[in-house]
C-alpha cells in the first residue's frame, strides 16, 4: 500500500509541474539518487616504470599470439609496441633475453590470499562468515591481510592479478575483489582499479553440510536452491524499489528521506541484477552448474565463471553456448564426493568444446606455479588427441581470467595500450624447469628473481627464522 | 619370531612374467647420474637379469622396441594414502586415522588397504609402482604401523605390512598429546619405556602393574619392533627445535631408526641431521610459513639436505594443495629448477629421481627395488619424454616384470565425454 501512495503522490506532483512551469529542482547528489557503486574505491598507484625493451624472446602474448625472436617496449607503464622489431628509445632499458620467453602476467580468478593468510592459525581465519547461508553483504576486502607472505610467493610465480574470494560455506559468501599482488598498508592500496566486484556463491555440498550440521535450511541440494532463490527474489523487489525510487528522485518528485533503506546484502545481489557485479559460483558437478544455470534465467542474471568446475568437461557445449567460463584445476580429484568425477583432461576438454577455460589455483601454493598446472592440463589434452599449441594455452592463464573479472579492457594480454604486466620466464614457461626471473606490473619491475632488493618481503617474515633466503 | 614369520609370509612372492627386453631406450638407474643410452634392459621371472648398452637379446625374450624413450625405476612415493582412504571426505572410506580408538601405535593398516582402491591404476598411470602408506595420528600422538604396497593390476598389493610406526612430534603432536610439546614427548618416552618394559617381563606388564601406564598391551607390543630397529620410526617434526629434540633420541634409544617426515626447517639443522645418518621424507614445495613450526619453510630445503649429505625423499605429504602421487616426478623436477634460480639450492636431475626412486626404497628398507640393477625387481616405467617434465607420462609401466594395463576410471571418463553429440541412446551407454 505504502508505495502504492507513493506513486500517487508523484502523479499528482506531475499534473501540477504541467500547469505552471517550475525551475527544475537542483540535482540531488548522487548518493541519495541511487545507492552508491564504489563507496570503497581503490588507492594503489603504480610503481615508478622505466622504458623498457625486450628482445630476442619468445613471446606467448596472453590472446592466443605467439612471436618468435620478438620484440616488446613497455613505455608509462602500458605495453607500448610489440612485434617482430619495436623502437628503442633513448634511455631506455633494453634486455637481451634471447632463449627466454616473455608472457601475459598471470591472473588468478579464485584466491584465499589475505583472507585464509599464512600461517593459517585461528586468529587469520577469515574467509568464510559462516553465520548465515546468505552474507553476500561481507566484501572479502575487509578480511584481506595485506601482509600475508604468500602475495610476495604468488608474485615470484608470475602473477600479475589476483581476485581474493571468500570461502564457500555459504550460498552467498559475499563480495570478491581484485588485487594486485603489490604490498600495500592497506587492501585499498593493493586493489585493482576500476575492477568490478564480483559475488562468490556456492553450490553443493559446502553449504548443505556447513548448515544442514546445525539443523537448519539448506541441508540439502534442494535446499540449496530453494534458499537462493527466494534470495533473488528479494533482490529482484529490492532492485524494483530502488529503481522506482531513483526515478521519482531523478525527477524531483522524491524526497531524500523516501529512498529505501540501504540493505547491504542486497545492495550485493541487485548489483548482480544490473549487471555491474559479476557472479564467481563455486560448483564442482555439471548437473548442478545446469541448475544454476536456470536459476540465473529465471531471474534474469549472469554466471561469470564457474569454479572448480571439475565436471565441466560433462556439459563443454552448455557451457559455450551460455557463454559462462570455467576455472579449473589440472588435476585435483577425488577428495570429495563432488570432486569425484575429476579428470586430467577437463580443461582440454572444456577448451576443445570453444568454450571459455580458466586455470584457478584455490591455494596458495597452487597460484605460485599456474603455469604448471596449464602445462599438465596441455600434456593431458594432448595425450587424449587434443593439440593446443601453448600460446593458446597461455589464454587459460590470462585473457580468459580477466574476461572472467571483467579487466580484459586493462589487462590479460600484451597488447598495445593494456598495462604492462608481463613475466620474463628462465625457459619455456611449461616446462618443469622454468622460473620467472622478472615480473613487472603496470611497467613497474616489481620482482627480479636476480636482486633481493626487487624481491618483496612480507612485514610478518621480517626477522623470522630463515629470513634472507631466496623462498 | 613369531613376528618374524608372519612378515615372510605377507611379503607374497612376485607374480611370474614371460622374459622381456626393452632395447633401445635410454636408462636414468636411479644410481647417482648414472645414464645408459641405447641401452638394453631384461628381466625374467619378475627380476631385472641384464642392463647394458647394446646388450643381446636373450633367446625367446619378448622384445620391446623403446628407441627414443627413457626409462627410469618404479616410482616409490615415500608417503601416501593410497589404498588407504578412497575419497578422503567421506568418513566412512577414510582409514587415514581412528580418533575415538582405543588403540594407537596397534593399529596396522595392512588391514584397511584396498587393492581395488581406483586410486591405485591412477597414480600407476604416472609412473608410481609403489607407495608409503602412512597412517595419520588421531588418538595418540601414534598412528600406528604402516605398509609399503605396490600397485599392480590384480596385485600382490602389499609389498610390506607393518613396515613402520609413525608418530606425530610438533604442533600437531602437542596438540594430540594434551596440549604441548612436553606432553607429546612424555608420552613417546612413555610408551617406550612400556614397550621396554613388557618386552623384558611380560608376566609382570600382565600383572596389571601398568595400571598407571597409560599404555595399552597391543600399543607397548607393536613398539618392541621400533625399539629394537626392526621397524623404521616415522616422525613428523617441522620446527627446527623439534627436529633438533629428535634427533637426540638415538642416544636413548640406539637402535631407533627415526626418520623424519615434513621438516620443512631441517635445513637450518641440515649439518645435525646428516651427522645422526637420520633420512629425511619432506616436500620439494614447502616454502611458506603455514605456521608457527615452518616460519623457514624454503624450496631451498631439500638442496640444503642433499648437499649436507641426508638421504632425501619425497613424499605425496600434506600442505600442497592437491598433493597427489602421480605429481611426484613434477615434484623432483621443481627441486631441479630451484638450483638455476639465484641464491637457490636444488637437486641434479640424478639425485631428483633418486629422491623417488632409491632413495624411499633405502629409507624402508627394500633391498630389491629403487634401482635399476641386475637383480632388483622388475619395477620398469618407459617414458615418452624426460621423466621429470610435465608433459611427460608413461608409455608402459611394468611391476615385479608384468606390464601393467594403461586405463583408468579417470580414462574411461575422459574417452566417455571426448564427444558430447547426442545419439540414439544417453552417454551413459557403452559405446
Amino acid at each position: 500500500m505504502r508505495s502504492m501512495m507513493f506513486t500517487a503522490l508523484a502523479l499528482a506532483t506531475a499534473a501540477a509541474a504541467k500547469d505552471k512551469p517550475l525551475p527544475p529542482p537542483p540535482a540531488p547528489p548522487p548518493e541519495i539518487i541511487a545507492a552508491p557503486r564504489d563507496p570503497w574505491p581503490s588507492q594503489y598507484r603504480p610503481y615508478p616504470a622505466q622504458a623498457t625493451v625486450i628482445r630476442g624472446a619468445t613471446i606467448y602474448d596472453g590472446a592466443g599470439r605467439r612471436i618468435d625472436n620478438g620484440m616488446i617496449r613497455l613505455d608509462g607503464g602500458k605495453v607500448a609496441e610489440i612485434g617482430a622489431t619495436v623502437a628503442i628509445p633513448d634511455g631506455a632499458r633494453v634486455i637481451d633475453a634471447g632463449g627466454k620467453y616473455v608472457t601475459a602476467g598471470i591472473i588468478d580468478i579464485h584466491s584465499h590470499l589475505g583472507v585464509y593468510p599464512s600461517p593459517g592459525v585461528e586468529a587469520h581465519s577469515d574467509g568464510n562468515e559462516g553465520t548465515s547461508p546468505a552474507r553476500p553483504e561481507v566484501w572479502a576486502e575487509h578480511s584481506v591481510w595485506p601482509q600475508d607472505p604468500g602475495f610476495s610467493r604468488a608474485l615470484a610465480g608470475g602473477i600479475t592479478a589476483l581476485h581474493v574470494l571468500p570461502g564457500s560455506a555459504n550460498l552467498f559468501g559475499g563480495r570478491g575483489t581484485t588485487l594486485k599482488p603489490v604490498y600495500g598498508r592497506s587492501v585499498q592500496e593493493m586493489k585493482f582499479p576500476g575492477a568490478p566486484y564480483s559475488l562468490k556463491m556456492a553450490c553443493g555440498e559446502n553449504p548443505k553440510r556447513v548448515y544442514g550440521n546445525r539443523n537448519q535450511l539448506p541441508s540439502t541440494r534442494m535446499g540449496n536452491i530453494a534458499y537462493a532463490r527466494q534470495l533473488w527474489s528479494d533482490a529482484t523487489a529490492y532492485k524494483r524499489r530502488w529503481e522506482d525510487y531513483t526515478r521519482r528522485a531523478q525527477a524531483g518528485t522524491a524526497k531524500p528521506t523516501d529512498a529505501p533503506r540501504r540493505e547491504l546484502a542486497l545492495d550485493t545481489m541487485m548489483g548482480v541484477l544490473t549487471g555491474e557485479i559479476l557472479v564467481q559460483n563455486h560448483c564442482y558437478r555439471a548437473d548442478e552448474m545446469a541448475n544454476v544455470i536456470s536459476m540465473a534465467r529465471e531471474f534474469n542474471y549472469k554466471v561469470t565463471t564457474f569454479h572448480h568446475a571439475v565436471e565441466s568437461y560433462k556439459i563443454a557445449d552448455m557451457l559455450k553456448a551460455e557463454g559462462i567460463c570455467s576455472a579449473m584445476w589440472a588435476d585435483w580429484y577425488g577428495f570429495k564426493m563432488e570432486s569425484f568425477d575429476g579428470i586430467k583432461e577437463n580443461i582440454a576438454l572444456v577448451h576443445n568444446a570453444g568454450a571459455c577455460a580458466i586455470v584457478h589455483s584455490d591455494d596458495e601454493n597452487g597460484i605460485q606455479r599456474l603455469n604448471q598446472e596449464a602445462s599438465k592440463a596441455l600434456a593431458a589434452g594432448r595425450r587424449l588427441g587434443i593439440a593446443i599449441p601453448p600460446e593458446t594455452a597461455w589464454t587459460w592463464l590470462s585473457l580468459n581470467p580477466a574476461k572472467g573479472l571483467g579487466i580484459a579492457d586493462k589487462t590479460g594480454s600484451l597488447e598495445v595500450g593494456k598495462a604492462a604486466d608481463v613475466v620474463l620466464w628462465s625457459a619455456e614457461p611449461f616446462s618443469v624447469y622454468a622460473r620467472p626471473m622478472n615480473v613487472w606490473i603496470d611497467g613497474a619491475l616489481i620482482y627480479d628473481w636476480a636482486d633481493p632488493k626487487r624481491r618483496p618481503l612480507s612485514d610478518f617474515e621480517l626477522g623470522q627464522p630463515g629470513v634472507g633466503e631466496v623462498k | 619370531m613369531k613376528r618374524l614369520l608372519l612378515t615372510a609370509a605377507l611379503v607374497a612372492a612376485p607374480a611370474l612374467a614371460a622374459p622381456t627386453a626393452i632395447t633401445g631406450a635410454t636408462l636414468m638407474t636411479g644410481q647417482g647420474e648414472t645414464i645408459i643410452a641405447n641401452a638394453t634392459l631384461v628381466f625374467d621371472n619378475g627380476r631385472i637379469t641384464a642392463l647394458g648398452a647394446g646388450l643381446p637379446v636373450p633367446a625367446g625374450a619378448t622384445v620391446v622396441e623403446a628407441k627414443g624413450r627413457i626409462i627410469t625405476p618404479g616410482i616409490i612415493a615415500a608417503a601416501s594414502d593410497i589404498g588407504l582412504t578412497e575419497v578422503n571426505g567421506v568418513r566412512e572410506t577414510n582409514d587415514g586415522g581412528a580418533r575415538q580408538s582405543a588403540f594407537s601405535a596397534a593399529l596396522d593398516m595392512s588391514t584397511a588397504i584396498n587393492p581395488r582402491s581406483l586410486h591405485i591404476p591412477i597414480n600407476r598411470l604416472g609412473g608410481i609402482t609403489r607407495a608409503v602408506v602412512v597412517p595419520d595420528s588421531a588418538s595418540t600422538i601414534f598412528g600406528g604401523q604402516g605398509v609399503v604396497i605396490s600397485l599392480a593390476a590384480g596385485g600382490p598389493t602389499l609389498t610390506r605390512a607393518r613396515a613402520f610406526q609413525y608418530v606425530e612430534m610438533g604442533e600437531n603432536g602437542a596438540r594430540l598429546a594434551g596440549g604441548s610439546r612436553p606432553a607429546a614427548w612424555a608420552q613417546l618416552a612413555n610408551m617406550l619405556a612400556e614397550a621396554q618394559r613388557l618386552a623384558a617381563n611380560p608376566a609382570l606388564f600382565d600383572r596389571g602393574q601398568d595400571s598407571g601406564a597409560l599404555a595399552k598391551r597391543l600399543d607397548a607390543e607393536a613398539l618392541a619392533p621400533v625399539l629394537d630397529g626392526r621397524q623404521p620410526l616415522l616422525i613428523h617434526a617441522e620446527r627446527a627445535s623439534d627436529i633438533s629434540e629428535v634427533l637426540k633420541l638415538k642416544g636413548r634409544y640406539p637402535a631407533l631408526r627415526p626418520v623424519l617426515v615434513g621438516a620443512r626447517e631441517a635445513w637450518l639443522v641440515a649439518a645435525d641431521i646428516a651427522r645422526a645418518g637420520v633420512p629425511v621424507i619432506t616436500h620439494s614445495l614447502y616454502d611458506l610459513p603455514d605456521d608457527f613450526e615452518s616460519l623457514a619453510a624454503s624450496r631451498n630445503n631439500v638442496g640444503h639436505l642433499q648437499a649436507a649429505g641426508v638421504t632425501v625423499a619425497l613424499g605425496a605429504l600434506g600442505g600442497i594443495g592437491g598433493t597427489a602421487p602421480f605429481n611426484l616426478p613434477a615434484y623432483a623436477g621443481n627441486a631441479v629448477a630451484q638450483a638455476a634460480v639465484p641464491g637457490g639450492k636444488g637437486l641434479s636431475k640424478g639425485q631428483a629421481l633418486a629422491a623417488i626412486t632409491a632413495n624411499p626404497a633405502r629409507i624402508m628398507g627394500l633391498a630389491d627395488l629403487g634401482t635399476l640393477a641386475v637383480g632388483k625387481r622388475a619395477d620398469v616405467v618407459i617414458w615418452d619424454g624426460d621423466p621429470l617434465e610435465l608433459a611427460s607420462a608413461p608409455v608402459a609401466v611394468y611391476i615385479d616384470g608384468v606390464a601393467q594395463p594403461m586405463t583408468s576410471r579417470q580414462t574411461d571418463l575422459a574417452n566417455r565425454y571426448k564427444a558430447l553429440g547426442r545419439t540414439d541412446l544417453p552417454l551413459q551407454y557403452p559405446r
